[in-house]
Formats: structure tokens, C-alpha cells, sequence
């Protein structure tokens, strides 16, 4: 227990922050941070993509930012408001220190690809996975980059926002498939 | 002991049941089938989304079902009976058909929630517009979500359709 009280007590947490957080990340990689918005004391730092295993990682092993807690790693759409048109989106905090920074990187339409970072936080596994079945965009290195939530046949992906709301044209076959079952079965009913 | 008919006689205590006195009841076979079925409803736990605390608040202590001799089962092959209770997902459905297919018959469908029945208010890719798509639907329960009391409407509901049956015994009629 006193352990635990050393490691999280106040005299061992130093929070930062949030612009100067974003200060820091421009100091060390300053090709690389496109910009930096602040929101309600909520900072965004929007980054190229080519880098952010390593901005990662820094943010995840620097002792003074400590990010050790993949809050949320998620997926945005910005057809027709913005280019480019895809943004992975991370929601960093540190357990220790207490502070949260976001990251966007900024991803192409025609250049789906990031690099994963599992390597940093291993949560972030389903995430990237649903981040694929919904945008399609491509994780790089990812262990295991299946569908998560969409049967593994689905074409498309739904959270686009050039997709059509009903669903495309062509219906998932596998329901058809439990329609005609369906159908198939109704003579061995006993009140059919 | 012989009983002297001359004497008693039949009374009919409803239409169609007779009662010889003392201990003798003359009635239909499908009248003793369905009362026997009815009485006893075995639904399968079947959960997808918020109808599913409904569905459990009317099978706990407050609204009780055990009293109409409905208690929920884990496993569809000792189940007469599925509540569709909830959201019907395009992927769910093939594994909603399996259950249903695994219920003994005669089997009935309860399809509870406005989900279940229409798709609700997910006009959207991959929900099911109403489960009776690829289910033989009996009850449909409205509601979003159904109070408990609305669930129980439903199930007499299915009593009542059960109880006017006739020679539901077998495939082959």
C-alpha cells in the first residue's frame, strides 16, 4: 500500500499544462506538428502521420509527460469541410501526472496507410481495429487488423460520410442467406 | 367404485368441460394441451439491448412472471418461447435464427420493443427493419422500451392466442 501512496501521492505528480505540453512536442519534432488548437482548456496537436510511432512513444516514455493511458484512439471523416479528408484521432492522459493532451494526425484520402501503435500502448489493438472497419484506414504493423464490429464480408465502410445511411444497394449476403433459411424452414413449422 | 349417473349427472362448468361428480372431467383433448402449454411458458433469455432490463424487471421479484408459470430459461432446447428483446443487428441475425431453430416446437416468438418490431428508429444499415424478416413473429410488444407491465400484456396476449389452438400436436395436421 505505501507503495502505491509513494508512487501516486502529490509530491510525486507534477502536472503540466496542456499548451505547454503541446510546447514540448513542437520543440522536439517541429516538422511535424501541422498545428495547435485549444478548445475549453482542451488542447489539440495536429501532426503528419509519417512520424507518430515516435511522437508517440516520446509522449509515452518522457518522464515529465509520462502518457502511459490511451484514453480513446478514434477515426473522423471531414468530407467537404476540410482537407486532407481522414484524421486519427488520440486521447492521451497520464495516470501519474494527471494532464491529457490530443493528437490528430492527418491522414489522405488517397494514402489511407498510419502506422499502428500498438508497439506503444497495447489497447490501442481494437481500437485501430474499429478505426479500420469503419474508415478504412490502414494501421500499419498492427498485429491483427480484422473488422470488428461489421461481419467480416461487409463491403464498405459505414462511418464515411459519402455512405449511404440505408446501406448500399446490395444487401450483405449472409442476411439473405438467414432470409432464405428462413423461408426454407417455414414448411417445418407447426402452426404454418 | 362405480358411480351411479343416473343420479349425478354431467354438469358443464364452461363450454365444452363437463365435470362427472365427483372426481370425472369429459373435455377436449386441445383444451387440456393448450391449458397445460399456456400455463406454463418457458421463454429463452434472449438480451440485445435495452428491452432486455425490461424484460428482467418483469421476470424479478416486483412483476414477478413466475406467477403465469413463465420462467426464463438458459438454453432454447427447454424453451417453448423467445422474446426478441431489443435491437435485431444484420450480424445478430443469423445467431437469433440459430436459437430459435434449437426450440423444440411448438415455439412461439414475442417480439418486444419497437426494435424488434420495426427497426425503431434505426432506419440504418445494419439493423433489421422488424425480426419478422426470418422469424415467425406471434406478439409484437410496442414501447421503446416496453414497460414490464406492457411485456406481461403481451405474454397473456400469447396465452390467449395459445389457448385457441386446435390440434397444434405435430407437423402433420
Amino acid at each position: 500500500m505505501a507503495v502505491v501512496l509513494e508512487r501516486i501521492g502529490p509530491s510525486h505528480y507534477k502536472k503540466m499544462e496542456p499548451l505547454e505540453i503541446a510546447e514540448k512536442i513542437k520543440e522536439r519534432f517541429p516538422l511535424e506538428v501541422v498545428e495547435v488548437t485549444s478548445f475549453r482548456d482542451q488542447v489539440s496537436v495536429t501532426v503528419k502521420k509519417d512520424r507518430i510511432v515516435d511522437i508517440c512513444r516520446y509522449l509515452h516514455d518522457d518522464p515529465d509527460l509520462d502518457f502511459d493511458h490511451l484514453r480513446d484512439l478514434c477515426g473522423v471523416d471531414y468530407l467537404g469541410k476540410k482537407e486532407p479528408r481522414f484524421e486519427v484521432v488520440y486521447h492521451l492522459y497520464s495516470i501519474r501526472h494527471r494532464h491529457m493532451i490530443r493528437l490528430k494526425a492527418q491522414v489522405p484520402e488517397n494514402d489511407l496507410r498510419i502506422n499502428s501503435v500498438t508497439s506503444v500502448w497495447v489497447g490501442a489493438n481494437w481500437h485501430e481495429r474499429e478505426c479500420f472497419d469503419m474508415f478504412g484506414i490502414v494501421f500499419k504493423g498492427h498485429p491483427d487488423l480484422r473488422r470488428i464490429l461489421m461481419p467480416e464480408d461487409w463491403e464498405g465502410h459505414p462511418l464515411r460520410k459519402d455512405y449511404p445511411l440505408k446501406g448500399p444497394e446490395k444487401e450483405w449476403p449472409g442476411f439473405i442467406e438467414v432470409i432464405e433459411k428462413a423461408k426454407e424452414f417455414r414448411e417445418f413449422e407447426w402452426g404454418a | 367404485m362405480l358411480i351411479d349417473t343416473s343420479t349425478t349427472g354431467l354438469v358443464e362448468v364452461e363450454e365444452g368441460t363437463k365435470i362427472l361428480p365427483p372426481n370425472v372431467i369429459i373435455t377436449t383433448l386441445d383444451k387440456v394441451i393448450n391449458w397445460s402449454r399456456l400455463s406454463s411458458i418457458w421463454p429463452t433469455t434472449f438480451g440485445l439491448a435495452c428491452c432486455a432490463i425490461e424484460m428482467m424487471a418483469a421476470g424479478a421479484a416486483h412483476y414477478d412472471f413466475d406467477r403465469f408459470g413463465i420462467i426464463f430459461r438458459g438454453s432454447p432446447r427447454q424453451s417453448d418461447c423467445i422474446i426478441i428483446a431489443g435491437t435485431v443487428t444484420k450480424k445478430m441475425a443469423p445467431v437469433i435464427r440459430r436459437v430459435y431453430d434449437q426450440i423444440p416446437e411448438p415455439r412461439y416468438v414475442v417480439a418486444m420493443g419497437s426494435c424488434a418490431c420495426t427497426g425503431g428508429v434505426f432506419r440504418t444499415y445494419s439493423v433489421v427493419q422488424g425480426c419478422d424478416a426470418f422469424l415467425p413473429v406471434d406478439v409484437y410488444v410496442p414501447g421503446c422500451p416496453p414497460r414490464p407491465e406492457a411485456l406481461m400484456e403481451g405474454m397473456i396476449k400469447l396465452q390467449e392466442k395459445m389457448r385457441k389452438e386446435q390440434a397444434r400436436w405435430s407437423p402433420w395436421r
